[in-house]
């Protein structure tokens, strides 16, 4: 039983990390048509310098912490938005070539990352707090996993908010409906194009550091490796979705988890046929529009 | 003769040119071990050298990779992230089979290329039931999954990161060492003309022609009765067994499995060469393959020669990794260079003949030249 | 509405207020609008005509910038043709596509606050006032989801849409299309009653539409113009309408659609599969 709720509660935590990637990646494509490969660049970029700020500070320190995450957060942005400006938005409309130019940014980011941090992962000095496990119901939970629940659930709040209460968040909102009427409003809806990487990127790089929290440590990969489930996510919960991409990160962590420990370490092969079922069952994913 | 019969007759001409200059060019680099040539800066050094032809052979089997690559995405406009898979698959089968059985190298071969086209028939039933962006998606689960597979050596066969090498046991005596690599090369360059014909033969066929029509519009297909999905179908499992065969090719010259090659970055090299080269260009394909892995030979030489270890950090940094050259030079290429190489050449070409450039005015110099060629 | 609005001051102008000149347009590589070039008068309403599939609405949607497009476009006697959609719009160009495109996800009045404009030519008070008069429905549906209204109701969001701003000029398509008769005249009545203040380029297949709203006529048959008068003229020629229009306006029953004209109307499946196959002739 206490094995079970272990499971599941780190399951929902790695699922948080999951939707931090993908809900940048489905309001981008949801926007934009566009897949974006770099996304994971964003994520690796924000683990670095978050955790580079923690340690000006204090690694380990809850202000470090703070600090961390949202030096984290702001670092994605930055080069989320520099991204969308200076590579995506010369090649307007031409979604393949936007698509490949994010693919061509992060086979040379993460070369460069390795550059300049070396290859390998780094060790990280976490929060004390932040290391240890508290019990929930007999099972002893890393309190990572509560961490990664509270920010996923406060960014997914923050987005629904802002999309719903906000006039750049009506545009999105309609973006992702109709692009083409959106600018036969007059309204000039590559400005929403650069805030939606801005925020996807956001959300990726506060990611980057949660992720270093959870695994204790940082490296030039920890981006790409989380980028594949994210797609899988995003496929899975309906391309262009928020609230699917939200279901779809939880019960892929969850079904990986329990995969993981009761069927001899085939999370990863699970996730894959569950994206081939959906798939077969239903294309369009689960929340997405039936074309 | 009006201009446009000079056209019709500067084509057929050309047409009949270019087998014949096809043929000479593979006679030219099948005598290349027997030849003394070298490329300073290209190449390692002369071309009867074994450093130099693994090199060489390597250069045509990613040129054969990019080649089934181009006719996903080139010829039928499906953008695969997991081809890698089924290059994978046939590296990985063959090297198990000659592993776990003691069947000799062809008909193992043989039972590679059938497990091959039934993974890429498994696999392709169920990603094209999706498209655009969502295929690209979900080939690459595929391929993560089968990349999973090999790193985590799950039931014992394909020995994990280590990679496996070859067993040499069912293997002619004649494709193993180094002393034979000129005849690995010439299994690579054999490999390379069967992928290149079977690429050209189903780019000419019907189904080709429908492929080509489906890239561009698909509902149109399907209203004047064709089938898109069974010709996406047939395509994907073509290019995926041209991808096994390569494999098994690539497991002879390197004589062992590594599961890099099972993984998404493999896949993306493959898409950065075949834009590289030029989206829809055969020959585009095969140079931006071949450049590709020259320039990742060469740039990881300059990235661990003295020249650049010398250099302040702000520079040494980025010139010592190739992958971040590369990727700089695709995006530039995606940037600037529209068409790649093969659009680059072919507007330099046209700009040297003094006609329009393609897309410009209606050219009238070009008939007129054509006219003198025939 | 006409009280309230500026323009009505505004001495009659002798010049059109849109002209396109040369105007061809591609989708997806297929040319769809060959060489297409005509006026919009200051005043009024012109009837953008011709059989389906033949490019009106890719006529409307080049000129607004929404497809490839290369010629002439003149607003106002400026050149708006390198400009991009928004910029057009903010020119002083309204909207109103066929199929409505309303946002089905957002409510009507999300979908109304979308076409507002802020800053300093933003949206004025009397205007939303002014549409708000006109469609007394929408108030009351205000938080309605745009998606589960009817037919009639989401054109009306769309018009209400294009009128919440002051524009030179409407580009209306479509607007009856697949209405019921009664439907269709309210419709109509609201563009008559936006009429007053701005000229409007119609594209529309119901003739008897045509024949209340319309003053001239430009008709286009594989993407090229192929007459232009006053509407009058042209409704008066069966022989010109079978020509232009391959419709027998006698044969119209008394209650309203007319009876090829419906089927031409509401475009139906058959109709796509023929307009793609018209597209994939090369757009002829």
């Amino acid at each position: 039983m206490s094995t079970l709720i272990l499971l599941l509660v780190t399951g929902v935590g790695l699922g948080g990390l999951y939707f931090l990637v993908a809900s940048g990646l489905s309001l981008i494509y949801g926007l934009m048509g566009v897949l974006n490969f770099a996304h994971g660049s964003f994520l690796t970029l924000g683990a670095f310098a978050g955790l580079a700020a923690a340690g000006a500070v204090g690694a380990g320190t809850w202000g470090g912490l703070l600090l961390g995450l949202l030096v984290g957060a702001l670092t994605g942005a930055a080069a989320a938005a520099l991204t969308e400006l200076g590579l995506i938005r010369p090649l307007y409309n031409r979604h393949i070539e936007q698509v490949l130019v994010t693919v061509g940014l992060s086979l040379a980011t993460v070369a460069l990352f390795e550059g300049i941090w070396g290859p390998n992962p780094r060790n990280i000095t976490g929060n004390a707090w932040l290391s240890d496990t508290t019990e929930l119901l007999g099972a002893r939970i890393p309190n990572t996993a509560f961490l990664n629940i509270l920010a996923a659930a406060l960014v997914l709040g923050g987005i629904v908010a802002f999309l719903r209460y906000t006039r750049y968040g009506l545009i999105i909102r309609a973006g992702v409906e109709n692009r083409s009427m959106v600018t036969a409003l007059g309204i000039d809806v590559r400005k929403a194009f650069t805030l939606v990487f801005a925020v996807g990127g956001a959300a990726a790089g506060l990611g980057g550091v949660l992720a270093a929290q959870s695994l204790n440590y940082v490296s030039p990969h920890m981006g790409a490796s989380l980028l594949i489930f994210a797609f899988i996510v995003t496929v899975i919960g309906g391309m262009g979705s928020l609230t699917g991409a939200a279901v779809a990160s939880v019960v892929v962590a969850v079904l990986q988890q329990l995969a993981n420990s009761y069927l001899n370490n085939s999370g990863d092969l699970i996730v894959v046929l569950l994206l081939a079922l959906v798939l077969l069952v239903r294309p369009s994913g689960l929340m997405g529009r039936t074309a | 003769m009006n201009a446009a019969d000079g056209a019709r007759t500067g084509a057929r001409t050309r047409r009949a040119a270019i087998p014949a200059g096809g043929l000479a060019l593979v006679l030219l680099l099948g005598c290349l071990p027997l030849l003394a040539l070298t490329v300073p800066g290209v190449l390692p050094g002369y071309t009867y050298e074994p450093g130099t032809l693994q090199l060489l052979a390597l250069c045509w089997l990613t040129a054969s990779l990019a080649l089934s690559y181009h006719l996903l995405f080139g010829l039928a406009g499906l953008m695969s992230f997991g081809h890698a898979l089924y290059f994978a698959a046939g590296i990985y089968g063959l090297a198990i089979v000659l592993d776990r059985t003691d069947v000799p190298l062809l008909p193992a071969a043989a039972l590679v290329l059938v497990g091959g086209i039934v993974l890429a028939l498994c696999v392709g039933a169920i990603s094209l039931r999706v498209t655009g962006i969502s295929f690209a998606m979900v080939t690459l689960a595929f391929a993560q999954a089968g990349n999973v597979l090999a790193r985590r050596d799950q039931f014992g066969v394909t020995g994990g990161e280590e990679g496996l090498a070859l067993d040499t046991d069912g293997v002619p005596a004649g494709l193993i060492g180094v002393l034979n690599t000129r005849n690995l090369y010439w299994v690579a360059l054999a490999v390379l003309v069967v992928t290149y014909l079977v690429v050209l033969w189903v780019e000419r066929s019907r189904a080709g022609h429908t492929a080509a029509a489906v890239r561009e519009n698909e509902v149109r297909v399907r209203i004047i009765g064709g089938r898109p999905y069974a010709v996406k179908l047939v395509v994907f499992v073509l290019a995926a067994t041209l991808a096994t065969l390569t494999g098994m090719a690539y497991l002879l010259l390197q004589s062992g499995a590594s599961p890099a090659t099972s993984s998404a970055e493999f896949t993306l090299a493959l898409l950065v060469m075949v834009v590289l080269g030029g989206v829809g260009s055969r020959w585009g394909a095969v140079v931006g393959a071949v450049v590709y892995t020259l320039l990742d030979q060469r740039l990881t030489a300059l990235a661990s020669s003295e020249a650049v270890a010398g250099l302040p950090a702000v520079l040494r940094v980025p010139l010592s990794e190739p992958m971040f050259l590369l990727g700089t030079c695709f995006i530039l290429v995606v940037l600037f260079l529209p068409g790649g190489l093969a659009g680059a050449a072919q507007r330099l070409a046209a700009r040297r003949r003094g006609a329009a450039p393609p897309g410009g005015a209606p050219g009238v110099a070009e008939p007129v030249e054509e006219r003198v060629t025939a | 509405m006409s009280e309230h609005s500026p323009r009505l001051d505004r001495p009659q102008e002798a010049g059109p207020v849109l002209s396109v000149r040369g105007l061809s347009a591609r989708i997806a590589g297929q040319q769809v609008v060959h060489d297409v070039s005509f006026d919009v008068a200051a005043t009024g309403v012109t009837a953008l005509l011709g059989r389906n599939g033949v490019g009106k609405t890719s006529t409307l949607k080049a000129v607004m910038g929404l497809i490839e497009r290369s010629g002439e476009v003149v607003l106002d006697g400026a050149r708006v043709d390198a400009e991009r959609t928004e910029r057009i719009v903010c020119r002083g160009v309204g909207y109103v596509p066929e199929d409505r495109e309303v946002f089905a996800g957002l409510t009507v009045a999300e979908n109304l606050r979308l076409a507002e404009r802020v800053g300093d030519h933003g949206t004025s008070p009397a205007r939303k006032r002014l549409v708000a008069d006109l469609f007394p429905d929408l108030t009351q549906r205000a938080q309605q989801r745009a998606g589960t209204l009817s037919g009639g109701q989401q054109q009306m969001v769309s018009l209400a849409r294009a009128l919440l701003n002051e524009n030179r000029i409407l580009l209306v398509d479509e607007p009856t299309k697949g209405l019921a008769p009664r439907i269709v005249s309210e419709v109509a009545d609201a563009l008559a009653a936006a009429a007053r203040t701005v000229p409007i380029l119609l594209v529309e297949q119901n003739l008897q539409v045509i024949d209340r709203l319309a003053d001239r006529v430009v008709v286009i048959d594989a993407g090229r113009v192929v007459h232009t008068g006053p509407a009058r003229e042209l409704l008066d020629d069966q022989a010109m309408i079978q020509r232009f229009l391959g419709v027998h306006a006698e044969n119209e029953p008394a209650h309203g659609e007319p009876v090829p004209g419906a089927a031409a109307h509401g475009k139906g499946a058959h109709d796509q599969v023929r307009e793609a196959a018209t597209i994939a002739e090369g757009g002829e």
